[in-house]
């Protein structure tokens, strides 16, 4: 399943645009533009989502080269985790106290 | 709850939405020392002036007028660019004799002006623009690098940030000139008749006048550029499958106050607001 | 500048939301908004709800982009320097927030080509505001104060609005818009301190944005057909009439700043209420604006479709730069397998 928001039809393809807003952190998603081509696309995120020095890497992905979730499957995909507490550091309620652990 | 609410809450809460402004360090708008010029490289700084705010002002008519929205974006960078260059240069070139960036900018006529032929010709179509803009932005990279060199501080700091920012505009215009020259029929078509529309007025370019003879080590000796400039669009034009065009040169005079018939409705246009409105600030 | 079209919208009526016989994911959605949460693109949303979003979002996005036009007029006039880098900088902004709001309708499955074919057109609206000309620089000015202004009081409300999307982009637009209120407050500012001629340039201005920047928040609260049910939806946040008494209140010690006049000679203090009477609106105008019948409807829709039309040469090009030089990606990558293999 692609993201939303792609057109076929589009003489402009969408791209969604991804920036890291400094060095240390992940690149988050900031929205999409339209480009012809993956050179144009960094070049366009960089006017558009990096005006007010917002970002020091951008990526560029091709709308429909994103795979997602399958949103009507939402409650059993993410399902699995509850039930499983003893994934937290925050189960093991005995050894609070205790130092460096 | 999420990012939003707490940046806008305290905006709610005084009934108006003071989105909160986010502090920043603000970089310093204009190269500004306490510098004063000599009046010869004031003369020279007028040039590079002009061309950035002949230049700024064409591009600043395109806005709203884009083949694209992201173009549109991305022209506006550029005209900004453009114009912060020119008011560091003019406001360098003022302080040989006490004038403001603005005095120099809305005050002076048409035969005072410095800038090329090239900078003052009118936008036409798309690749026209592109065409215009292939060959200032290598020229001006090719100027600035060397101007960071200068013996004078001022005009070599505004150098050193004026090069990254023309290095953008040259990365711009060679992603178009590639794309209008091999894209379709009809682009093409469109790209070869600017380019060879522009070419006249490249020369001008690269002409030396008296006074560089006055600035050495200052000033760049524009006839120097030329082997770069050459150098620097071949591959392009190789790529884009484009050849320099052959054919007249324009007489050109701009650096002597001698301009084509479009600088004084450009400066009419630019300076009829501020002259309704003697010694008025804004 | 920036304009939520919300109140704007009235065009098409939403369909009635009926209570009985929920399926699963209309509960979940339903759910969702009482909880104050986000409904995210792929989720389920009720097709009067999707509609009534592209709505709204696309005719934001468009008068975001026709509101480039009143302020560009200016660009090449502005009285120094500064103030050129600053518009430009603002009318740059104005394509950018366009943008992210394309953005964000498209993520509700509407393309951007049909939003512009449609504005095009003549058959989307955007804000009237943009159909009033800007004949002087004070308008500049006046732009920014009353008609950034009062986006904004429409706008951070929105920055909660329950679609993700939506909601994110407006983030964005608010941060940056809150430069836009300041300039213009300031080029009044400067004007009011000037010139006896730049005095009357402002006062002149602000006569001819302060109603027609009061219509922006949409018509009276019971006369505004859509309003209910995008509260209801979390889409919007406050009725009009609460948007526009907070946007007086305002206004008043800021116009006092200033020191001009708001035209209104019934606007006073009301101490029951602690808030300020208002003058009677003339929605007559507001009505001949929207049906078209504006100073400049025709020249902002030609402006756009001129622009569009010379581009289309240039859009052209560009993609089939794209398909060549993908082509010859791949028949180079296609050499590269076969030198592997043999």
């Amino acid at each position: 399943m692609t993201a939303p928001g792609n057109s076929a039809t589009e003489i402009w393809p969408l791209w969604e645009v991804f920036v890291r807003s400094s060095r240390g952190l992940s690149h988050v998603h900031v929205g999409s533009l339209h480009a012809p081509d993956e050179t144009l696309a960094v070049r366009n995120a960089r006017d558009l989502y990096t005006r007010r020095g917002e970002g020091v890497s951008v990526w560029v992905v091709p709308a429909d080269a994103i795979t997602t979730s399958d949103p009507d499957a939402k409650g059993a995909f993410f399902e699995s985790p509850s039930g499983k507490n003893y994934r937290h550091a925050s189960y093991y309620s005995k050894s609070e106290g205790v130092k460096h652990l | 709850m999420s990012a939003t609410d707490q940046t806008f809450s305290a905006g709610e809460a005084d009934a108006h939405g003071h989105a909160s402004v986010d502090v920043t360090t603000l970089d310093a708008e204009l190269i500004e020392r306490a510098d004063v010029a000599t009046s010869d490289v004031a003369e020279y700084a007028t040039w590079l002036g002009d061309d950035s705010l002949v230049l700024g002002q064409r591009l600043g008519e395109l806005v709203s007028r884009a083949p694209e929205l992201e173009e549109d974006v991305a022209l506006g960078n550029i005209a900004l660019d453009l114009i912060g260059h020119a008011r560091s240069l003019l406001h360098y070139a003022g302080s040989a004799t006490g004038q403001s960036e603005d005095d120099l900018a809305y005050w002076r006529g048409e035969p005072e002006f410095r800038s090329l032929h090239l900078m003052e010709q009118p936008n036409g179509d798309f690749a026209h623009i592109i065409a215009r803009q292939f060959v200032t932005a290598h020229y001006l990279f090719e100027l600035y690098s060397r101007l960071r060199a200068s013996a004078d501080e001022t005009l070599a700091a505004i150098a050193s940030k004026a090069v990254k920012e023309v290095d953008y505009h040259r990365d711009h215009s060679v992603q178009w000139v590639l794309r209008l020259s091999l894209g379709t029929d009809e682009s093409r078509r469109r790209m070869l008749a600017a380019l060879s529309d522009v070419w006249p007025y490249v020369d001008e370019l690269f002409r030396d006048e008296p006074i560089i003879d006055r600035l050495e080590g200052v000033a760049v000796r524009p006839s120097t550029l030329r082997a770069a400039f050459d150098a620097a669009i071949a591959p392009v034009l190789v790529e884009a499958e484009l050849e320099v065009p052959q054919g007249f040169t324009a007489s050109g005079g701009g650096r002597r106050g001698v301009h084509s018939e479009h600088l004084a409705f450009l400066l009419a246009e630019l300076q009829v607001l501020t002259r309704a409105h003697p010694g008025a600030t804004w | 500048m920036t304009i939520p079209a919300g109140p704007y919208a009235a065009s098409t009526q939403s369909a009635p939301v009926t209570e009985p016989e929920l399926s699963p994911e209309e509960q979940q959605f339903n759910d969702l908004i009482a909880a104050d949460s986000r409904i995210e693109p792929r989720d389920w949303m009720p097709e009067a709800y999707r509609k009534s979003l592209v709505r709204q979002i696309s005719q934001h996005a468009h008068s975001e982009i026709i509101g480039m036009q009143p302020e560009s007029n200016w660009i090449t006039r502005a009285p120094s320097l500064k103030r050129k880098a600053i518009l430009i900088a603002k009318v740059q902004d104005e394509a950018g927030h366009g943008l992210y709001l394309y953005s964000a309708a498209q993520t509700l499955g509407t393309s951007r080509d049909d939003m512009t074919d449609a504005l095009i057109a003549g058959k989307a609206r955007y804000s009237s505001i943009f159909n009033y000309p800007t004949p002087t620089w004070a308008d500049m000015g006046s732009i920014g104060w009353l008609v950034d202004g009062a986006a904004i009081c429409n706008q951070v409300p929105l920055c909660r609005a329950s679609y993700g999307p939506y909601g994110r982009a407006m983030v964005r637009i608010c941060k940056e818009e809150s430069f836009h209120q300041r300039q213009g407050f300031e080029i009044l500012l400067e004007l009011m301190q000037g010139t006896e001629a730049q005095r009357q340039m402002a006062q002149e201005s602000v006569n001819r944005w302060y109603w027609p920047a009061l219509m922006m928040f949409g018509p009276p609260d019971d006369d505004s057909p859509n309003s209910a049910q995008s509260m209801k939806w979390k889409i919007k946040r406050h009725s009009n009439d609460e948007l526009r008494q907070r946007f007086v209140n305002m206004l008043v010690p800021q116009a006092a700043v200033l020191g001009v006049t708001l035209p209104d000679p019934d606007l006073r203090w009301n101490d029951e209420t602690q808030m300020y009477d208002l003058g009677e609106i003339d929605w007559t105008e507001f009505h001949e604006v929207l049906a078209g019948r504006g100073p400049a409807n025709a020249q902002r829709l030609q402006r756009r479709r001129d622009a569009h039309d010379e581009g289309r040469w240039v859009r052209e090009a560009a993609a089939a730069y794209a398909v060549k030089i993908a082509a010859r990606k791949k028949n180079a990558s296609a050499a590269d397998s076969k030198d592997l293999a043999s």
